[in-house]
């Protein structure tokens, strides 16, 4: 749900190529890329592209399993059962979403322990967004609306990005993310419409607090991102920072009439000759501020994420221990499918499907 | 922290509905075959995208080697009169 397009990248990790062989091998591929041809995991690929790749997915990952805490916040503190359930759902969402992009990772050649290593001591980057608290039950429907809304319009472009599995991955991703979009525009809507005063209050409170980090989602401006150019000739990025972010506001501004809320924006203003919405400068000092680790809740998010680490670890040995236990017992009762399931399934690994090295070799 | 102790890595297939064979739709790490199925559930069946999940280690699965490819599977692209559309019919029994 919440990649961010943030060129954290080292400036250039290309390796001289290194023979005639690498030649032909590099040329081949570049000549997959331009006729729009998907890359599979074990195809030849350059380092280089593997390397953003495993990083633009890891970040994305991470950003999954971290955004579900500022809304993990809400669940048992929702006004209805119905609330509730949404949330909890939607949390759910955010945890699956994080499995599938740290698989789509993997196939990359890197392990999730190495990923979450990553994360946890502060190398890896996750979006920004989630650095912010979220202060009242206004925020949840906010979160939907704008955050889920700008990581859509983030995402769908990536649901063609040249490497298939993470295509794959994406392609599932917003399938499910239209509703956290929906429930999230319909609980502001229902504040606003049948609401009291100072519920209709607090729905713009969020909306004011919300839509400056909402729109930094899109990463820095074109001018101030310069990896993006390679990113694009690899097919790893369709859509530019800028013009994803003008589409962005140019739909929410409508949607924003409709809630009956204002955008902090005094300078938001229609252009006729551009046919878009003009937006007022965006504070990127705040941005890189709040990406290099020293936003509101940078700390106290990576805490929750070490903690919650740390205190399974006994859980994972546990079933390892407990699994390890069993194989070497014969077969008990209740243990594995039976002979039906079993053969049918060794029909299906005749089917080739897409296989990835096994992480013990 | 120690690379050797994460659960090992399972492909997951679903079958969407009866009649529909099972899809590989991705992987997930478990420590043993109950759990992968749970997991499966959980993961890749939150939305009734299924009635039936099956798991299997990765490291289990043989694939067809990519580098392979041509050699393996081009030499049927000359084959056309596999194909039915090769054989041109009179109108009144093309439907055949």
């Amino acid at each position: 749900m919440y990649t961010q397009a943030m060129d954290t990248a080292p400036k250039d990790e290309r390796e001289a190529i290194a023979s005639v062989e690498q030649a032909e091998l590099q040329r081949r591929f570049d000549q997959r890329i331009d006729a729009g041809e998907f890359i599979e995991a074990k195809d030849w690929m350059p380092d280089h592209y593997r390397k953003t790749l495993v990083r633009q997915i890891s970040q994305h990952a991470h950003s999954e399993i971290v955004g579900m805490l500022p809304e993990g916040n809400w669940i048992t503190r929702a006004p209805s059962l119905k609330r509730k359930a949404i949330l909890l759902a939607k949390v759910q969402d955010e945890g699956g979403h994080g499995l599938y992009l740290y698989a789509a990772a993997e196939t990359l050649g890197t392990s999730r322990d190495q990923m979450i290593e990553a994360l946890h001591a502060g190398k890896a980057k996750y979006s920004s967004i989630f650095n912010y608290p979220t202060l009242t039950w206004a925020d949840m429907g906010t979160i939907g609306w704008l955050v889920d809304g700008a990581a859509i319009m983030n995402q769908v472009p990536i649901c063609r990005c040249s490497y298939a599995p993470y295509a794959r991955a994406m392609i599932r991703i917003c399938r499910e993310e239209s509703f956290h979009q929906r429930q999230g525009f319909e609980s502001l809507l229902t504040m606003m419409r049948e609401g009291t005063d100072a519920q209709r209050a607090m729905v713009q409170d969020a909306v004011d607090r919300w839509w400056w980090p909402s729109i930094m989602m899109f990463g820095p401006p074109d001018d101030k991102s310069p990896n993006s150019a390679q990113s694009m000739r690899w097919g790893i990025k369709r859509i530019s920072n800028d013009e994803l972010r003008q589409k962005f506001v140019d739909a929410t501004v409508e949607q924003a009439k409709v809630l009956g809320v204002t955008l902090p924006d005094p300078e938001l203003k229609w252009n006729d000759a551009r046919g878009h919405w003009d937006f007022g400068a965006i504070d990127w000092d705040e941005f890189w501020r709040v990406v290099s680790g020293d936003g509101p809740c940078n700390r106290e998010r990576l805490a929750a994420r070490v903690a919650a680490w740390e205190e399974g670890a006994w859980v994972r040995e546990a079933a390892l221990a407990y699994a390890s236990k069993r194989s070497v017992r014969p077969s008990g009762p209740g243990q594995g499918p039976g002979i039906d399931q079993r053969s049918a399934a060794a029909g299906a690994t005749g089917s080739t499907p897409a296989v990835r090295e096994a992480e013990s070799s | 922290m120690s690379h050797g102790s994460e659960w090992p890595l399972w492909e997951v297939f679903v079958r969407s509905k009866a009649g529909l064979d099972h899809k590989h739709c991705g992987s997930l790490h478990a420590a043993d075959a109950a759990m992968a199925i749970q997991l499966a559930r959980d993961v890749y069946t939150r939305r009734q995208e299924g009635t039936s999940v099956w798991v299997v280690r990765s490291d289990q699965i043989t694939a067809s080697d990519p580098g392979d490819k041509e050699m393996y599977f081009d030499p049927a692209a000359d084959k056309v009169y596999r194909h039915p559309t090769f054989y041109v019919l009179p109108d009144a029994v093309d439907h055949m």
